[in-house]
């Protein structure tokens, strides 16, 4: 039997595209509404899809590492992708439900309560996307500490030597803690420590709670969490990396990351890198599952990739950029890609649709279908978890189980 | 005579961490659960209620150091559920308790904003501070705040927070696909707030909500959390339950309303209570009493009365007299984690030794006498009658009901006493509104463009 490719995508407003909300099917002013996040999970779905991942930061969405413009033509807005995330919960039944939640500003302990019950709400469906929240503007947003962003020679630095200064290592180190501490939480509660005794009116065994202690450089945090062990034990932490410290990050952090390949060279680099830096930081037990990001512009009835995406270039004034591979054409042509990739060592995709709604439908109606046809693509879903889907173990041990 | 008579405002709330939950009972369900908070909400929402409430806990109780086991313990993330409860109800109002000393005002305001969006405008907040150190403890940013710096605190974060919402104006968001007009200003969702709090500028992410700014709720009976309220809350819970003390908080409050410069209709009052319903009188009267008692046990009674001497008092015997040693306020906290702060202890500890003389009471039957508020008890034709005379007089706009058995309690109220309520025409039959505050009779909150009509004499 070939090897079944994993599919996630990631949603993201209107699309990836910055002209993707003006596009005849999209409904720009529904951005913010629960029936467009809902009609975005169900196609997903429909599309037999591991999860969905809803993007966000602590800053309004535009360029990175440039400062907000005033352009009047870009969607300047976002809602709470943990909320989203929330929403859509009650209204879907085997997908997971990934929301990025930054870790620089908010409180673990936070973080941590809202993702396990996520899980809850989702019967053990839940993810989440760690982000660090790395620019000045977030920072004023809080007014709490002030920090520092890359200069320009310093990114040029980055670029050329994949260095960084230390305050960009600090600044992980911190999120390194942060979900140490969320994770530390997650086990805090032993599975089977509600007990309901009548005869000693005992609700809990307050044996199978435990102190976390965790003292870091940036925060101390003292624990047990006030809600409940997940169902999933452990949800699925993930991150997004580009770089050798940021692989680290994930290799001591996540269960998944996310990787930009641009072509075959360059994954074969980044998977040669992925594997040094989790034998840097020494990880033990699971291995990182790693996927590679795409962004898509598929053909459809109207028009191909190639014209679709001339066209958004055309709207928007700019042509298109991309950290990721930018894939137009036709869903055959990307089932294609897909299991070639699928061969040289990575564990799935997470395909970024570069308009919402048109490259959705096309990956769940016309990508999907054809992988099925091929065999390398599931037919329904199975019944289970997150984990389960994505083929991590389904028992996790609990690191403070005595017994 | 035909003065119309006042509308009764209904909140359910699910018991969270107390001893109000009968999770004994074989019927009690999961506090966790997400079912149970699905049946309850649309439950009342069947029962067409105003709003369902979440309570909210940050830290695990601990007596003497020890997680306290006896009770409920345990809850989920406030803002999670109230999220995945919008997709499973359509008209309730969403409420949460979140406290603004571990959340800063960007969250808060996103937070609520995102849920006011994804809910079609039914998002409320509870606005609470600590001043407790031991749930800082699970807390980067720490936990300790003077008490008396609690208003001080929280009405900043609440103008800060408002500053955020009131960033964008209704009419910011255009998309307008062929124009290519996103946004109808670049400055849309700026914001600087500075004062001796936050001192906070830059952009906020989340365009105006339906409610434009979510309801607010606040409780507190000290004369700073009264003013505080009557300037800024929609809604203030009342912790009194017999007429005579609830008629005067309310006269007070609304008063303190008007000083404020806003209108007495302006604001909500609302006590919490507990139903115990049959189908006579002394059925309902045995009922309670059969719950009462079970709720609190002799070892309940002891911890209920080790927060007001906050000394050890396990050595007492619950069936025996109330302890006849003084409070020790200044020692270490006995019982931590509880956000009930008593003000005066020796007047409690004076007043329960009084009530137990009088009425001769052991510990446990005066802690079952005295530490409820204004429960709800008798057939569904009393029950009802009890809360239209209540509201008539005065006394709140209407109940925070919650049930001692989860999840199912809230049923037997929405099926035998809504009915009389909607007969008597103090509840709706259907909802009209189509936001949290249209159902509250509150009128929209403030936009820059109302201010700016108001200004220009066109109001």
């Amino acid at each position: 039997m070939a090897p079944k490719i994993h599919l996630g995508v990631a949603l993201d407003g209107a699309g990836r595209h910055p002209a993707a909300w003006r596009e005849p099917n999209s409904r720009p002013a529904e951005l913010f509404s629960p029936r467009y996040w809902t009609d975005l999970a169900v196609t997903a779905q429909r599309g037999l899809l591991d999860f969905l991942t809803v993007d966000d930061s602590l800053a309004v969405p535009g360029d990175r590492h440039a400062p907000a413009d005033g352009a009047l033509d870009r969607v300047r807005a976002r809602i709470d992708a943990q909320l989203i995330a929330a929403r859509l919960a009650p209204v879907t039944r085997h997908i997971g439900l990934v929301p990025t939640v930054t870790t620089t500003h908010t409180e673990p302990f936070h973080v941590s309560t809202s993702i396990a019950t996520l899980d809850h709400t989702s019967r053990g469906r839940a993810g989440w996307q760690v982000r660090v929240s790395g620019t000045a503007e977030e920072a004023a947003h809080f007014g709490r500490r002030p920090l520092r962003e890359l200069t320009t020679a310093e990114l040029a630095e980055v670029r050329t030597t994949g260095t960084f200064p230390g305050f960009v290592h600090d600044r992980f180190d911190e999120a390194a803690d942060a979900v140490e501490v969320v994770r530390r939480l997650w086990d805090s509660w032993e599975d089977d420590a509600e007990i309901r005794d009548v005869a000693t009116r005992r609700f809990i065994d307050r044996a199978k709670l435990h102190r976390i202690d965790f003292e870091g450089r940036y925060f101390s945090v003292r624990g047990p969490s006030i809600t409940p062990r997940p169902p999933q034990g452990q949800p699925v932490v993930t991150a997004l990396a580009h770089a050798p410290l940021i692989y680290e990050f994930a290799a001591r952090s996540a269960d998944l990351v996310f990787i930009t390949p641009t072509g075959e060279g360059s994954l074969a680099a980044i998977l040669g890198q992925v594997a040094e830096a989790a034998a840097q930081v020494g990880r033990v037990g699971e291995r990182l599952r790693v996927y590679a990001d795409l962004e898509v512009f598929l053909d459809t009835a109207a028009a191909t990739g190639p014209q679709r995406l001339a066209r958004l270039d055309d709207a928007a004034g700019v042509e298109y950029f991309s950290d990721a591979l930018v894939f137009a054409g036709s869903a055959d042509e990307l089932a294609d890609l897909l299991i070639d990739w699928s061969g040289q060592g990575i564990d799935g995709f997470r395909l970024r649709p570069g308009v919402a709604i048109d490259d959705l439908t096309a990956i769940a109606d016309d990508l999907v279908p054809i992988l099925q046809h091929r065999g390398v693509f599931r037919t329904a879903y199975p019944d289970g978890s997150l984990r389960a889907l994505l083929g991590l173990p389904t028992t996790v041990p609990n690191r403070y189980a005595t017994a | 005579m035909s003065t119309p008579r006042k509308q009764v405002i209904l909140g359910a709330y699910l018991g969270g961490v107390n001893h109000h939950t009968a999770w004994w009972h074989p019927d009690a369900g999961s506090q966790i659960d997400f079912g149970s908070f699905e049946h309850t909400a649309r439950t009342a929402e069947r029962g067409r209620f105003d709003f369902f409430f979440l309570a909210e806990g940050l830290a695990l109780r601990e007596r003497a150091g020890e997680i306290f086991d006896q009770d409920i313990i345990g809850r989920p993330d406030t803002f999670t559920v109230l999220a995945s409860l919008a997709a499973v109800t359509e008209n309730l109002g969403l409420a949460g308790t979140i406290n603004a000393t571990f959340n800063e005002p960007y969250e808060l305001a996103r937070r609520f904003a995102s849920l006011d969006h994804l809910s079609g405008g039914r998002a409320a907040w509870n606005v609470v501070t600590s001043f407790d150190a031991f749930t800082g403890g699970n807390f980067r940013r720490g936990g300790f705040l003077d008490p008396a710096h609690r208003y001080v605190r929280a009405e900043e974060t609440l103008n800060a927070v408002r500053a955020l919402w009131d960033s964008w104006e209704a009419d910011d968001l255009v998309a307008d696909k062929e124009s290519g007009r996103f946004l109808a200003r670049p400055e849309a969702g700026a914001f600087a707030f500075h004062g001796a709090q936050f001192d906070i500028s830059g952009r906020f992410t989340v365009p105006r909500s339906p409610q434009g700014r979510p309801v607010i709720l606040q409780a507190g009976v000290s004369p700073q959390g009264r003013d505080f309220a009557a300037a800024n809350a929609d809604a203030i819970f009342s912790p009194y339950g017999g007429l005579p003390e609830a008629a005067e908080f309310y006269r007070d409050i609304k008063a303190r309303a008007v000083a404020a410069g806003r209108a007495a209709e302006d604001i909500k009052i609302l006590p919490s209570a507990s139903f115990v319903l049959g189908d006579t009188e002394a059925e309902a009267l045995e009922k309670y009493h059969t719950v009462r008692n079970e709720q609190v046990t002799g070892q309940t009674a002891l911890i209920l009365l080790e927060q007001i001497w906050n000394r050890d008092l396990s050595g007492y015997d619950p069936e025996g007299p109330v302890p006849d040693i003084d409070p020790d306020p200044d020692a270490a906290p006995i019982i931590q984690g509880r956000a009930f702060l008593h003000q005066d202890r020796f007047a409690t500890v004076r007043r329960l030794r009084e009530v137990a003389e009088a009425k001769k009471l052991t510990l446990r039957e005066v802690v079952i006498d005295q530490f409820e508020r204004g429960p709800l008890v008798g057939t569904p034709a009393r029950v009802a009658e009890q809360i239209d005379t209540f509201v008539q007089d005065n006394g709140s706009d209407g109940f925070i009901l919650g049930s001692h058995l989860v999840p199912w309690g809230l049923d037997e109220f929405v099926d035998k006493v809504v009915p009389l309520l909607q007969d008597r025409g103090i509840l709706r039959a259907e909802y009209t509104g189509s936001t949290l505050r249209d159902n509250l009779g509150l009128r929209n909150a403030y936009s820059r463009a109302d201010q700016a009509e108001v200004s220009s004499g066109l109001a």
